[in-house]
């Protein structure tokens, strides 16, 4: 020993680190991704690893030979950000599609904005919802599940709901409406990764165990969603479906418990998080049961993802020492 | 359910490798031939000498008297002949004023009680108390080192609940611990006498529930000292802070910017209730501490009891000696504790520990962009934001800082240990409370001064 390291401190640290949080996304993702390829064969597979590949080398690209930085596309963020974009979309849309996502997700909700920590809206759903209003056609063509007949379609739960409704047939008559138990396991049309109910339930639970997310903002879209589906639900059980089918179709669980929850595009305070949550919750509601489209999950996270700095500034944490107990 | 404080909070690893180790008493080495004893070791004014060179010196002996209201006095810990008064380098590279005392023998104040018996009667009143404390130079002897006479000079029934520090939260350190174990009823009737000095009837000794023996321990013979409870806390990382350790132990928070005494309480470490009987009951100044060596990469971890003034080196020589791999010696402990730039400086009043890190474990992780993943806000204990409280030290906004509350935050250093992106968070925040606060003092004295020079001309006019 000839001379000593001085730093202040602490000179510890707990060994968590950005990968750790990214990767831990990647595993709670498996399940889901494995009841995907059980349903719809290796296309869902050929989406994905489209997705992930594109995202990461687009990421690469521009870092190398736009920006001229260091590249960071081993930290994981990029390939959560393909999984997640993927998990988005149907199985089987084609590949250069799924490409154009990637490149509209990284490029521009991702780099343009500096990259990792700094872009404001969740760029796997920004490449989404670029995809489906450029796309229609074709990110609404929904495989059917397990289907013997290739190339069939089919409609996703929630579709089949507005449609009916729209035509004024009773909840209790519509043909087709999938059971609980085939929303839980995923036998039902969708994008890729929303299918199976009990797959992202015990990623998110995965998620929770290992503190890369808290319940905040889970918690709070699901208990609105369910306030808000159930009071309909109690007014017009005919009309409007029951808060547990709210819960389980659609992109409701991916979202709640993958998306919402990306770090960089949420509130940073325990509260600021529950008012995000509701938000979520409550847009998402209302454009299912009374908006254009079926689904609004995406939609909603995007309006709260751009409200979300407003948020950080009126929902401060509770400080120590401000409300004095007794 | 265990009590805890309510806000944030981590749960490093413990590595309390000398738990198990009884505390040795650490005798000078022949070879070395003088000590240098600092004459700030306290928070507040440096105490001035009152001795000169070439006088002779006991044990016990005053070497330096408290140079203002907040401030301690200095006793001799070796005897033997002043050699020198000057500034040298102390434990931070900077100049520190220190008097050297060459030692010769171990010849103590005869007025020092140095039997071995139990002194259990309490004579003195509260006032006396206090005023022993004060000239036996206690300080608060977790690692704060602010002086103990000025924490106990409160109004009578003001003070309603002693608070005593037996948490020792800081990985790695055991002198606490170890001294509950062995001190165990000195420590109970040091308590009594800060109960007496403070005029409360209830002292609550919060203890982390990985002490449980000494939990155990206390709790027996505490049951003989009506008014005085042991309290098992839950393992939390900052539970030894004081506005932390009171909200858990009373369930009472301290307000932004207020003392503990606007609650009622007043907090005292185990160590220094410890300093506190053998300076009321027997006499004695704080010429000696407990003090951890520990670390990884070290032989030997031990508890020793030594002399304030002991070279840091021949402490760890004690222990085994610095092994090839070190790369960082700490002051403390690992979360708050200060690296050493040399370790040819003499231990003080607050030495808790020393620890010896490794090349691996001293080696910052690489700095990633912010997530903004809120896990620092989540851990703070003051309800802080330490990403935004960073970023704006970093941009020099301090009237950012200051309306974000910089100024609460306790340098605990949970944010740093927390982020997943290695980003160094207190370093900033630390930064910009240091310049916050020199601001806000500017301020207040401005304040003061503009107030007084109304008052003045407005004087003749009356």
């Amino acid at each position: 020993m000839n001379t000593l390291t001085v730093a202040p401190s602490p000179h510890v640290h707990g060994d968590d680190s950005v990968k750790r949080n990214m990767y831990g996304v990647v595993i709670a993702l498996l399940p889901a991704l494995a009841a995907s390829v059980w349903f719809f064969g290796l296309g869902a597979l050929s989406v994905v690893l489209t997705s992930i590949v594109s995202c990461v080398l687009i990421e690469f690209l521009i870092q190398k030979f736009i920006l001229k930085v260091p590249t960071t596309v081993t930290d994981g963020s990029a390939a959560v950000t393909g999984l997640i974009l993927a998990f988005n979309l149907p199985a089987g849309l084609p590949l250069w599609i799924v490409v154009v996502g990637a490149l509209v997700a990284i490029g521009i909700g991702k780099m343009t904005f500096g990259g990792l920590g700094q872009n404001i809206a969740n760029p796997a759903i920004l490449g989404r919802v670029f995809l489906l209003v450029s796309f229609p056609a074709q990110m609404t063509s929904w495989p059917v599940p397990s289907s013997e007949v290739d190339g069939a379609t089919g409609a996703t739960p929630l579709g089949l709901l507005k449609e009916s409704v729209k035509s004024g047939t009773p909840i209790s008559e519509i043909a087709g409406l999938p059971s609980t138990q085939d929303l839980l396991l995923g036998s039902i049309g969708g994008s890729l990764g929303e299918i199976s109910a009990i797959c992202l339930i015990i990623g998110g639970i995965f998620l929770l165990c290992t503190k890369v997310i808290t319940w905040h903002i889970p918690v709070s879209i699901l208990a609105t969603v369910a306030v808000f589906g159930g009071l309909l639900y109690g007014v017009d059980p005919e009309t409007y479906a029951s808060p547990l089918f709210h819960i389980l179709s659609g992109g409701m669980l991916l979202g709640a418990f993958f998306m919402a929850t990306d770090y960089v595009t949420s509130p940073m305070s325990h509260s600021g998080m529950i008012v995000y949550g509701v938000g979520i919750g409550l847009i998402t509601m209302l454009i299912r049961t009374f908006g254009a489209y079926p689904e609004g999950m995406s939609f909603a996270i995007l309006i709260m993802n751009i409200v979300t700095p407003l948020i950080n500034t009126y929902c401060k944490p509770k400080r120590f020492g401000e409300v004095v107990k007794k | 359910m265990l009590k805890t404080f309510s806000i944030g909070g981590i749960h490093p690893e413990e590595n309390k490798l000398s738990a198990g180790n009884a505390i040795k008493e650490f005798h000078l080495p022949e070879d070395i031939k003088e000590v240098k004893i600092p004459v700030a070791q306290h928070i507040g004014a440096p105490a001035q000498p009152v001795v000169a060179v070439g006088d002779d010196v006991k044990v016990g002996q005053l070497l330096a008297q408290a140079g203002g209201f907040v401030s301690a006095n200095i006793h001799s810990p070796f005897s033997g002949k002043v050699k020198k008064i000057e500034a040298t380098t102390g434990d931070d590279g900077k100049p520190a004023m220190m008097i050297t005392i060459a030692v010769e023998g171990d010849e103590w104040l005869e007025t020092i009680d140095r039997s071995a018996g139990i002194k259990r009667d309490i004579t003195l009143s509260a006032e006396e108390i206090v005023k022993k404390i004060g000239e036996m130079g206690i300080v608060g002897m977790g690692g704060a080192r602010f002086p103990a006479q000025v924490k106990l000079a409160v109004k009578p029934g003001q003070a309603q609940a002693l608070i005593i520090n037996g948490v020792e939260c800081e990985p790695y350190l055991t002198a606490d611990h170890r001294l509950m174990l062995e001190k165990s009823e000195e420590i109970l009737i040091g308590v009594k006498i800060l109960m007496k000095a403070i005029g409360v009837s209830d002292a609550y000794i919060g203890i982390e529930n990985n002490k449980k023996d000494a939990i155990d321990l206390l709790s027996k013979i505490a049951a003989s000292y009506p008014g005085i409870h042991v309290q098992p806390l839950k393992m939390k990382y900052p539970q030894g802070g004081e506005k932390q350790l009171i909200d858990a132990c009373i369930g009472r928070q301290v307000a932004s910017g207020a003392l503990p005494i606007s609650v009622g309480a007043v907090v005292q470490n185990v160590g220094t209730a410890y300093a506190v009987y053998e300076a009321v009951q027997k006499n004695k100044p704080l010429i000696e501490r407990v003090v951890c060596v520990t670390g990884k990469p070290l032989q030997n971890p031990s508890n020793f009891w030594a002399r304030i003034g002991t070279p840091v080196k021949a402490l760890i020589e004690a222990a085994g000696g610095v092994p090839e791999d070190c790369e960082k010696i700490i002051g403390g402990g690992p979360m708050m504790g200060r690296a050493f730039a040399t370790i040819d400086v003499p231990i003080h009043k607050g030495s808790s520990g020393i620890l010896l890190m490794n090349k691996k474990e001293s080696k910052r992780g690489e700095i990633a962009n912010c997530i903004r993943c809120a896990k620092c806000v989540s851990v703070c204990p003051m309800g802080l934001e330490p990403f935004l409280l960073s970023k704006v030290s970093a941009k020099s906004l301090w009237d950012m800082a200051e309306e974000n509350h910089i100024a609460d935050c306790i340098e605990c250093g949970s944010c740093s240990f927390t982020c997943p992106s290695n980003r160094p968070l207190l370093d900033y925040v630390r930064l910009g409370k240091a310049k916050v606060m020199g601001i806000m003092r500017a301020r207040a004295a401005a304040a003061k001064a503009a107030a007084e020079a109304a008052k003045a001309a407005e004087a003749p006019k009356a």
